[in-house]
């Protein structure tokens, strides 16, 4: 057994000398991408740059294409490209953080018309995930501020996915309320007194939930929810899609000042573009986000549950601005906590 | 000690005491300059960042109750933390170099464990153990005992990270403090009890608070293992450096290094006091 | 009574007392009792988290265990964290001996000011120790644009992850050995000098042999520290798979992937190496000990 491993240890090193040397003496082109990405889509991206490269490699099959993918909080990811990761594309859970990329002249501050739909070729929404049977009775949003009811979400401050949930729910509060910001405020307030734990990822709060047994109801992403219930047990848990939730949509962009200095802009947006194609929506539904292209959705329809969904920039008029009002410094969610 | 030197060195105003041992430029040259390249430099680009700052917005920032509190919580466990280590760390590190016990070896090993395994996964670890399903939290559950997510469980991690200080710092000045001495004090007719207060703990003192100020150090700022553990709530058992981390996600760097400037000079003052009481007691044990 | 009055000169001859019974301990019932509480206490503080990482690495048998180990991803991760910690504990090591040599043997004015700055990396946040060189090496950074002009790179590369290593192992080997040299004062080496050795021979045939074991204890603590570092290493790598990412860092990715098992059968290597050296290191001690 560790002779196997001993052997593997000193083998992979090797390997990877030998296949530079191959590589160089090819005389052909050798081109690596990187894609900055959050932490949800690893799965989704190792299926999506294996058919990638399958496709490409008909095309160039003298060349090798490598595409190295990088996953971490969508914050501290952008940050990362912010302070010098050469990352060809970014593929980030919301628009404010490749905002701020843009911000440091790292592309062009219009990016999200670049491609259709906002830039954001599949969409996801917000879904409850309850114990199995659903015993406490989780039907709608009204629910999760029952007293006694533990609600499962991450901090908006430090995770992407947070902030969605908290939009969702104060989407729904706003609309029963007609508009109130006020009453809103109280909704969210009470939600987030039944939050025993803050993780800091999405993917903490999903463990707390699942592995710690901690809480009646987790608020996230449909497509983690799914993961979750795939990978961790399918018999422990049930999804609950409330009838009335945000359209969230992670966008995708090319780093302008990067792949021109690598010279990789063409394959970069090849890439890109790959996602809203017939193969590339496949992949994204497979994987549980919605797919925008219509002749896909109506083949995984029944995949997914049917429920009215805002955008956010209907409610709360882009980003931008959700950003400031909400999670800045002293915004509204430091005032659910101020006292 | 040789006297010649010492009565020098009193009279003298000089930087340092005169000593026959040669080397001291070089070693202490080289000591000031590496320092500087690993450690102050970087720390000054730190303090440099947060010069961008006005200083009423600084002084808002570090003064605003959510940091005053992540402070307090961050300095308190840690300190308690310590003390705690302190007191069984000791007591480990004397059966480790006093006692014959099956095992001992393992035990000796073991003791490291929280400087080999990430931060994280202790904290994973911990919090498996001791949530209300976990071994230990199922447990303290019908005690009325929470751990996990609660503060007590930021001290749970943070007597993890900081135990092997302790010991580690401990153990060698003990193995190394020759039997003699004990019998020598005993018999004298001392009893067991004058000769450890008397004879062993002054030798061990200045280690012991060596380890205490480690420990207490490497809690300040652990991040790892405690936000697994803690649970996260805004002024309850949000830890400074997860207010760092928020600022940053914030895109505000200058408040985050604002805040690490604090703990960094706080922790460099009580560092500092330690440190200095230490060489106290040191100079008076080996001078006596 | 102080420890001067009743101590034998210092120059005392060797240890041959350590082999004799020892004379005086405590009473059978204090032993027990001091061992009881202190095993309970390393069982439920370390102990257990330790089992259970193990419990839970084999959780889905041997093969997973081998799988887990075997991926190219976790293999890089390994050979990454092995580059790393080398680098990291050869540049602490000179370090150390140098510090402890000027701090211990000598007196000066400002010694705890200089000691409490050695101290510093271990209350430093491993984050801000992260963000420190991305402030300065990170293209927004005071030499980021230099270096971006002249195509070098810090962070997010293997020189950033070795800065941020050797910032947060920074005190170990030092640490280890100021409270030991301290305490063992400067007689022997004024004696040696007397006797007309020079400064170098004396610290290898007096000084070193004297702190031998603390050395090898701050190195493989620093050693054992430098693998597992996460925080500081996690601002600096960049998280590039396959690339740039140590092992913690691969235990981080493979839980995040639900990957539990595989996770913690990553984790438990770096806890077995750590373990490995630690039992390795008291049997040589041991066997010299018995040798003298």
């Amino acid at each position: 057994m560790f002779r196997r491993l001993a052997k593997a240890l000193l083998a992979a090193p090797l390997a990877l000398s030998l296949s530079g040397v191959v590589s160089q003496s090819a005389h052909a082109a050798d081109t690596t991408l990187l894609n900055v990405s959050y932490d949800p889509t690893r799965e989704l991206y190792s299926d999506l740059n294996k058919s990638f490269i399958a496709g490409w490699k008909k095309d160039h099959p003298a060349d090798t294409l490598t595409i190295r993918q990088s996953h971490g909080g969508s914050g501290a990811q952008a940050r990362t490209v912010i302070d010098g990761l050469e990352a060809d594309v970014v593929t980030l859970a919301l628009a404010y953080d490749i905002d701020a990329i843009a911000a440091r002249g790292l592309l062009a501050t219009d990016w999200q018309k670049r491609l259709p739909d906002n830039s954001s070729p599949y969409t996801s929404t917000i879904v409850f995930l309850v114990r199995k049977g659903n015993p406490k009775g989780i039907k709608d949003w009204d629910d999760l501020v029952k007293p006694g009811i533990k609600v499962i979400t991450p901090n908006p401050k430090t995770s992407g996915g947070a902030r969605w949930n908290f939009l969702a729910a104060w989407g729904y509060a706003l609309k029963q309320n007609g508009g109130s910001e006020e009453k809103a405020q109280d909704f969210v307030k009470a939600l987030f007194k039944n939050v025993p734990v803050l993780d800091t990822g999405a993917r903490g709060s999903t463990i707390t939930f699942v592995e710690r047994g901690l809480g009646d109801v987790l608020i996230a992403w449909e497509n983690e929810a799914y993961l979750s219930v795939n990978e961790l047990g399918p018999d422990k848990f049930d999804i609950v899609t409330p009838p009335y939730t945000i359209l969230a949509e992670p966008p995708v962009a090319v780093v302008d000042k990067v792949v021109d200095k690598k010279g990789t802009r063409a394959i970069a947006e090849a890439y890109l573009k790959y996602l809203y194609t017939p193969e590339g929506q496949e992949i994204a539904a497979r994987n549980y986000y919605r797919p925008r292209l219509a002749a896909v959705a109506e083949k995984y329809k029944d995949k997914f549950a049917k429920t009215q969904i805002f955008t956010i920039d209907d409610v709360f008029g882009g980003w931008a601005k959700a950003q400031k009002t909400f999670f800045a410094d002293g915004g509204i969610f430091d005032k659910i906590y101020s006292n | 000690m040789g006297h010649g030197s010492v009565t020098a060195g009193r009279q003298s105003i000089s930087f340092r005491r005169r000593s026959v041992i040669p080397g001291f430029g070089l070693t202490f040259g080289l000591t000031v300059t590496w320092l500087s390249l690993i450690v102050l430099i970087p720390l000054a680009a730190l303090v440099l960042k947060t010069t961008e700052l006005s200083f009423e917005r600084f002084v808002a920032i570090v003064t605003a109750p959510r940091t005053l509190h992540a402070l307090a919580v961050s300095f308190g466990i840690s300190f308690a933390a310590a003390l705690v280590n302190a007191v069984f760390g000791t007591l480990v590190m004397w059966a480790l170099v006093r006692y014959d016990f099956p095992g001992r070896r393992l035990v000796d090993a073991i003791v490291d464990v929280p400087f080999a395994l990430p931060t994280a996964v202790a904290g994973i670890a911990l919090t498996a153990l001791y949530a209300e399903n976990g071994w230990i939290g199922s447990l303290l559950a019908p005690l009325g005992i929470k751990v996990a997510f609660t503060p007590l469980g930021i001290l749970v991690a943070l007597v993890f990270v900081g135990l092997p200080f302790v010991v580690r710092t401990v153990q060698p000045v003990l193995a190394d403090l020759d039997k003699q001495y004990e019998e020598a004090a005993a018999s004298l007719g001392a009893s067991r009890g004058q000769t450890i207060w008397r004879v062993v703990l002054p030798t061990i003192w200045p280690a012991l608070l060596t380890g205490f100020a480690l420990a207490f150090a490497r809690g300040i700022g652990e991040y790892g293992s405690v936000i697994f553990i803690a649970g996260n709530m805004p002024n309850v058992s949000e830890i400074a450096p997860l207010l760092i981390v928020v600022r940053l996600e914030e895109f505000r760097y200058a408040d985050a290094t604002a805040i690490a400037v604090v703990m960094l000079a706080t922790s460099f003052i009580l560092l500092f006091i330690i440190n200095r009481l230490q060489q106290w007691t040191e100079r008076r044990t080996t001078e006596r | 009574m102080s420890v001067a009055e009743i101590a034998p000169p210092a120059t005392a001859p060797a240890r041959v007392i350590r082999q004799a019974p020892p004379v005086h301990t405590e009473p059978p019932a204090v032993r027990i009792a001091i061992i009881t509480v202190a095993l309970v206490f390393l069982g439920l503080v370390i102990g257990l988290p330790l089992v259970s990482v193990f419990v839970q690495a084999f959780a889905k048998g041997w093969q997973t265990y081998v799988a887990a180990l075997v991926d190219p991803d976790a293999l890089a991760a390994i050979r990454l964290t092995l580059i790393v910690a080398a680098i990291s504990v050869g540049l602490n090591l000179v370090f150390g001996l140098v510090a402890s040599w000027a701090i211990a043997k000598f007196e000066f004015t400002g010694k705890s000011f200089l000691i409490t700055l050695i101290d510093l990396p271990f209350s430093v946040s491993p984050v801000v120790a992260g963000l420190v060189f991305v402030l300065l090496f990170g293209s927004q950074g005071l030499i980021g644009p230099f270096l971006q002009a002249n195509d070098i790179k810090i962070v997010f590369a293997l020189p950033g992850i070795v800065l941020a290593t050797v910032f947060v192992t920074f005190p170990f080997v030092a640490r280890e050995l100021i409270p030991l040299m301290q305490e063992q004062g400067t007689s022997e080496e004024e004696a040696a000098i007397s006797l007309g050795a020079s400064g170098l021979s004396t610290f290898f045939r007096v000084t070193l042999p004297n702190v031998k074991w603390a050395l090898l204890y701050g190195v493989l603590l620093c050693n054992a520290r430098a693998m597992g570092e996460f925080g500081a290493v996690s601002v600096v790598s960049g998280h590039i798979r396959g690339l740039t990412n140590t092992m913690p860092l691969q235990i981080e990715i493979l839980y995040n992937e639900y990957q539990f098992a595989a996770s913690f059968a990553v984790a438990s290597l770096l806890a077995l190496l750590a373990l490995v050296t630690l039992c390795a290191k008291t049997i040589l001690e041991k066997r010299l000990t018995r040798e003298h």
